[in-house]
């Protein structure tokens, strides 16, 4: 049916064990010219969020329709959520601050504009920047997200500046489900409400979709998971989107606080657990790429996925920032990392190969605290988040991540952020650190949760495996006894990024 | 009665600027205000005032019941 057909198909192979198609899928997953595309895309790619970098431009302020999960007058500096950002930039500014940050972070790969409002809905600051930046890095790719309403007027435009990624935000198909979603959109100089609204909405994305799938630019899909709301539909949304030749499809929690200020967040609206997301996510990966490694982050975000480096980079401070952009340095540097992921994949393929002809029902989550490049490199009381992997006799799998608040804040409160981070790992059997005290060990491993720092500095799948391995051999000899672990909560409130 | 913007509302997002037909709006210190001498409501134009419609904030671009109704030209 459309041009992008070929990179499909590969879904259903993707279940149990083998890292899914898509996100998580390697370069011999993947056509050669789709991998091209996405081997250095950190949203693309899970295997390359681990090493590569990509960072927001905050130059589209202006949006076109209303969502109940944002509200545009909160913004602070400490919190990190779509939508959210600190400091409006013009073009120029855009341009300059790209370069100052692909000089300092060389592994930053990719460009996106993803608000804070809908970069379609400021056409000509998003062009004008992607203009500016082709003319001046060029190595680096360009994306954008976009709620899809004013898509199919810039089908072209994207198209003639090469524009290789796009991401549109579907949460529906139906609009007796819209509504609920969106109070309003603003269209051809109207304001429509309602199921109208809805309905003009969910045909504009479809048809952009199917658009730019026809033209091979690779399109990515997010939904908000909203419980009660649209969380079964999601299953059709999921077939909708596939059928129309997204590559990739994104379903995120909801993120809903009554401090947010949003229609969702003061009437209730409670977002899903780590458990009910999983399973929807699961369910959905019969059908299509997953996913998993999304961290909502902020319209100005800067830095590898997780970690938000923005504040280095504010206007003030980007003044004092020397500039030199240096293509080869970045390409060398690259080609580094490059080798430090194939190092990777053959101690993954090395200890995947012991795990051959074992056969066991078992499967189960662990946690690891991770700074990059694949490594179990964290110390617990350091980790802003946890990245969760799924272990089972046909390899790890990278299936999700958890925030939570630093445990060790020099002293205070840290009883409370314990059972916090108990909290957001409870579904996990164990939890792989580089370096952990002895008061929170015990506490974890009453909880149920085997604290792990014997495989300090090493690979987190090879790792991951190995220790899966030995639970195996306990389980077998009746030292151990397997047992399903509970749900998990996502955290909700304002995340402090550093 | 021309349009003005509640200055401690506005959010600065600049959805309004390129949707008045007139060209009536700009930037001041981080927010947006209407040049009242420019601004017709849109009559004319559209069913209704652009900046009102496109506007995330409830009740942040309202008419100026402070000053007299705009004429449209005879």
């Amino acid at each position: 049916m459309q041009q992008s057909a070929d990179y499909k198909g590969c879904g259903t192979s993707g279940g149990a064990g083998k890292a899914s198609c898509g996100s998580g899928a390697g370069a011999n997953d993947l056509p050669p010219h789709i991998w091209d595309k996405v081997k250095n895309h950190p949203c693309y790619s899970e295997e390359a969020h681990h090493h590569y970098a990509r960072m927001h431009v905050a130059v589209a302020p202006a949006c076109n329709i209303q969502c109940n999960y944002c509200n545009r007058k909160y913004d602070c500096a400490n919190e990190s959520r779509p939508g959210v950002v600190s400091e409006k930039l013009t073009p120029e500014q855009a341009a300059k601050k790209v370069l100052a940050v692909a000089s300092t972070i060389p592994q930053m790969t990719v460009l996106g504009i993803a608000g804070p409002g809908d970069p379609l809905a400021n056409p000509q600051k998003t062009f004008k920047t992607f203009e500016l930046i082709a003319k001046t890095a060029p190595d680096i790719k360009l994306c954008l997200s976009t709620n899809g309403l004013a898509l199919p007027d810039h089908v072209e435009t994207i198209s003639k500046f090469k524009v290789d990624h796009v991401t549109i935000t579907i949460n529906m198909i139906d609009p007796a489900i819209g509504q609920r979603i969106y109070p309003w959109i603003f269209w051809n100089h109207k304001r429509y409400t309602g199921r109208e609204a809805a309905q003009l909405l969910t045909e504009r994305q479809l048809l952009g979709l199917e658009m730019l799938s026809a033209r091979g630019i690779l399109c990515k899909v997010n939904s908000v998971m909203i419980p009660g709301v649209n969380d079964k539909h999601l299953v059709e949304v999921n077939r909708a989107v596939k059928s129309r030749g997204a590559f990739l499809h994104n379903i995120m929690p909801l993120i809903s606080a009554p401090e947010h200020g949003t229609v969702f967040g003061l009437a209730g609206q409670r977002g899903p657990t780590a458990q009910e997301l999983k399973a929807l996510q699961d369910d959905c990966e019969g059908e299509m790429n997953m996913m998993r490694h999304c961290r909502q982050c902020r319209a100005d975000a800067v830095g590898l996925l997780g970690e938000d480096r923005s504040a280095e980079f504010t206007t003030d401070k980007l003044n004092s920032i020397q500039v030199r952009y240096d293509a080869d340095a970045r390409k060398s540097y690259q080609a580094a990392v490059e080798r430090e992921r194939e190092a990777k994949a053959a101690a993954r393929e090395s200890q995947l190969a012991t795990l051959a002809g074992e056969h066991s029902e078992i499967k189960l989550l662990v946690a690891v605290a991770t700074k990059g490049s694949g490594l179990i490199n964290e110390h617990f009381g350091h980790a802003k988040e946890f990245q969760v992997y799924e272990l089972s006799t046909a390899g790890a799998k990278f299936v999700g991540h958890r925030r939570v608040d630093l445990y060790c804040q020099g002293g205070y409160g840290e009883e409370e952020s314990l059972s916090t981070v108990i909290r957001a790992i409870n579904d996990c059997h164990a939890v792989f650190v580089a370096k952990i005290g002895g008061c929170p060990k015990a506490e974890l491993a009453q909880a149920g949760i085997d604290p792990v720092d014997r495989h300090a500095g090493e690979f987190i799948e090879k790792s991951a495996i190995s220790w899966f391995q030995h639970y195996l051999d306990r389980v077998r000899s009746g030292e151990i006894q397997h047992r399903a672990r509970g749900d998990a909560d996502i955290r909700q409130g304002a995340f402090i990024a550093a | 009665m021309p349009l003005k913007i509640i200055a401690s509302q506005c959010t600065g997002c600049s959805a309004c600027e390129p949707e008045c037909p007139n060209v009536a709006i700009t930037e001041k210190g981080g927010v947006f205000f209407i040049n009242p001498k420019k601004c017709t409501e849109c009559i004319g134009h559209f069913d209704a005032p652009q900046c009102t419609a496109v506007c995330p904030v409830d009740n942040t671009c309202v008419i100026d019941k402070s000053l007299p109704r705009y004429q449209p030209a005879a």
